[in-house]
């Protein structure tokens, strides 16, 4: 079985963009056999089909209680599976959960085959949740400096300041009421609401 | 004492003590900085939970029991000093399967044994017509939802591994899949079968409460050594639940808009009011049910963890192959009820209702003998063995 050439990855992720970093990953270092599931409608009769040797899914995806039916003793198993993560192995599944990624094997799988294959899954995964900050980031930073335009704009017409003036103005409250200057600038808007 | 914990939850209305206990500052007022964490599976509470992620969680009383055997994962021993909730989840049919029931049913529609007598005569029909076997959905391998769909139909003489096929669904997945075609009916909590019938796909065929009497079901879960690390903190967490208890019993309105926030359980709050008051709307054309043991949160002793119920809980495990029968596992199992941590924070003064036993008491079959557990095992008809 294809324990001892490329195993038979499957990734079970809703996910598409983050399936398909992880499945690249995989494919540079030498997994050709990897197939992404990412509609869980019958998740199970899926992967029961496909026959993998190694299962990954995300946290966030509710379909993984649906796996744990995987290990129940059942006419529908066709070989055991074991969680990979077994008692010695506190460190990799603390660093796998916390980057958002749990893996299942089938038994007998060895553990030195596993280890890189995990290792990428919680690399890519958290520079996935990486990326996603820094579009989380970027995101809201345009908002402030929209927010930080306006705010000056009524400055500088209610009090005559120039852009600069209005701007400095601005700096220096956040300062001095240590907020953000984006923060500052969105009470003058909310005020300048208020009292139209 | 370290007062700052993370304890994870599943949206469901069995997760009220503590959402309550939080969100009206039960726990604060302990001296307790408690972040609720929602969560979308039961394999993330018990991961979560396992590792240390969470100092406490909202868990299904059996994967506790699993958790603390090594069953179908790491062992890890539990704890559970403290019932969120006993009974609540109900047996929802498709308007199909409710027909076929009812049209075979040779009794009250309440009474479990004519409507597993029934099924069991749908189910011969549909093996005789050649028709697919009939699919019904549950929550956990681990889970009360699972033991108490089996218990009920092997009742009626239907073998749940080899005459239904029985799936696990994510809870928020039911609803849909009730609707679709992909199960034929579901056992599930609060509020998934509300909605169904809200929603006109389904009859709300049994409360659990009428399988048994009292079913232990979400537990406040800690790890072993952390109760032992932290007495302290337990003790006040398990006084801000108890205090939380007592606030749903008698504000039940207000608990139901807490509930509702989206960052919480997140549905309608009227619905989760009907699972409160144990009124529940059980048919498409708005026959509304009422049983004072739909759910119960605190009142009449529930939030006592009892040993026999894990006993119970365990003998099921063993019923349907997932453990194999040690007087040891049977010790094990018990221990993980933890009644005298419940009674060193609350004492005893909360007395089951009179005439309500506080052992097991089911709608069929022997007698359950927490001491007994092998010979209670070999009394039953329908059994599963390890293969």
């Amino acid at each position: 079985m294809g324990a001892e050439s490329s195993p038979k990855i499957v990734i079970v992720d809703e996910s598409p963009i983050r399936a398909a970093i992880l499945e690249e990953g995989l494919r540079e270092a030498g997994f050709t056999g990897v197939v992404r599931i990412g509609e869980m409608h019958s998740l199970l009769a899926r992967i029961y089909e496909l026959d993998p040797d190694v299962i990954l899914i995300d946290l966030e995806n509710p379909s993984r209680d649906i796996l744990e039916q995987m290990f129940q003793v059942s006419r529908a198993v066709r070989r055991p599976i074991a969680m990979f993560v077994d008692q010695s192995d506190a460190a990799s599944i603390q660093a796998s959960v916390d980057a958002g990624v749990s893996a299942y094997i089938v038994d007998g799988l060895k553990k030195e085959r596993i280890k890189p294959i995990l290792d990428l899954c919680i690399s890519r995964f958290n520079a996935f949740s990486k990326l996603q900050d820094e579009l989380d980031r970027a995101k809201s930073a345009l908002e402030d400096r929209k927010v930080i335009d306006r705010a000056k704009g009524i400055l500088m017409k209610l009090k005559g300041l120039t852009e600069e003036e209005a701007y400095v103005l601005l700096r220096s409250t956040a300062m001095r009421e240590k907020k953000k200057i984006g923060e500052i600038a969105q009470s003058i808007l909310t005020a300048s609401e208020l009292l139209k | 004492m370290t007062g700052s914990l993370h304890i994870g939850f599943i949206p469901l209305i069995d997760a009220a003590a503590l959402i309550v206990a939080v969100d009206k500052g039960f726990t604060a007022a302990e001296g307790l900085d408690v972040t609720l964490v929602r969560e979308v599976s039961w394999s993330n509470v018990r991961d979560k939970l396992n590792i240390g992620l969470f100092d406490a969680a909202h868990l299904l009383a059996p994967v506790a029991i699993a958790s603390s055997l090594g069953l179908g994962h790491v062992k890890v021993p539990i704890v559970a000093p403290f019932n969120l909730g006993l009974n609540g989840n109900a047996i929802t049919v498709s308007p199909v399967l409710h027909a076929a029931i009812m049209r075979e049913i040779d009794g009250d529609p309440l009474d479990p044994m004519a409507t597993a007598l029934s099924l069991a005569r749908v189910v011969a029909a549909r093996r005789r017509s050649g028709a697919e076997p009939l699919t019904f959905g549950m929550t956990f391998p681990f889970s009360t939802h699972n033991y108490q769909l089996r218990f009920w139909m092997a009742a009626g003489g239907v073998d749940p591994d080899e005459d239904v096929h029985l799936v696990v669904l994510p809870p928020p997945y039911m609803v849909d899949s009730l609707a679709n075609g992909q199960v034929d009916a579901f056992c599930v909590g609060a509020p998934w079968n509300s909605i169904a019938v809200d929603r006109g796909v389904g009859f709300i065929l049994h409360f659990v409460s009428d399988i048994l009497v009292r079913a232990a079901e979400k537990v406040l879960a800690v790890r072993q050594s952390w109760s032992e690390k932290n007495p302290q903190v337990l003790a006040a967490l398990i006084r801000a639940a108890f205090r939380a208890t007592e606030f749903i019993e008698h504000n039940r309105a207000e608990t139901a808009h807490i509930l509702a926030q989206p960052e919480r359980v997140g549905v309608d709050a009227d619905i989760i009011r009907r699972t409160l008051d144990g009124r529940l709307k059980v048919a498409p054309d708005g026959t509304i049910r009422e049983s004072g043991r739909y759910l119960l949160v605190g009142r009449e002793g529930a939030a006592r963890p009892d040993p026999v119920q894990a006993a119970w809980l365990y003998a099921q495990m063993v019923r349907w192959g997932q453990a194999t029968i040690s007087p040891e596992a049977v010790e094990i199992a018990k221990a993980v009820f933890r009644p005298d941590l419940h009674d060193a924070v609350l004492g005893f003064q909360q007395k089951p209702t009179p005439g309500a036993s506080n052992l097991v008491e089911a709608f069929a079959g022997p007698a359950f003998d927490a001491d007994d557990v092998a010979g209670y095992l070999a009394s039953l008809g329908i059994v599963r063995r390890p293969s």
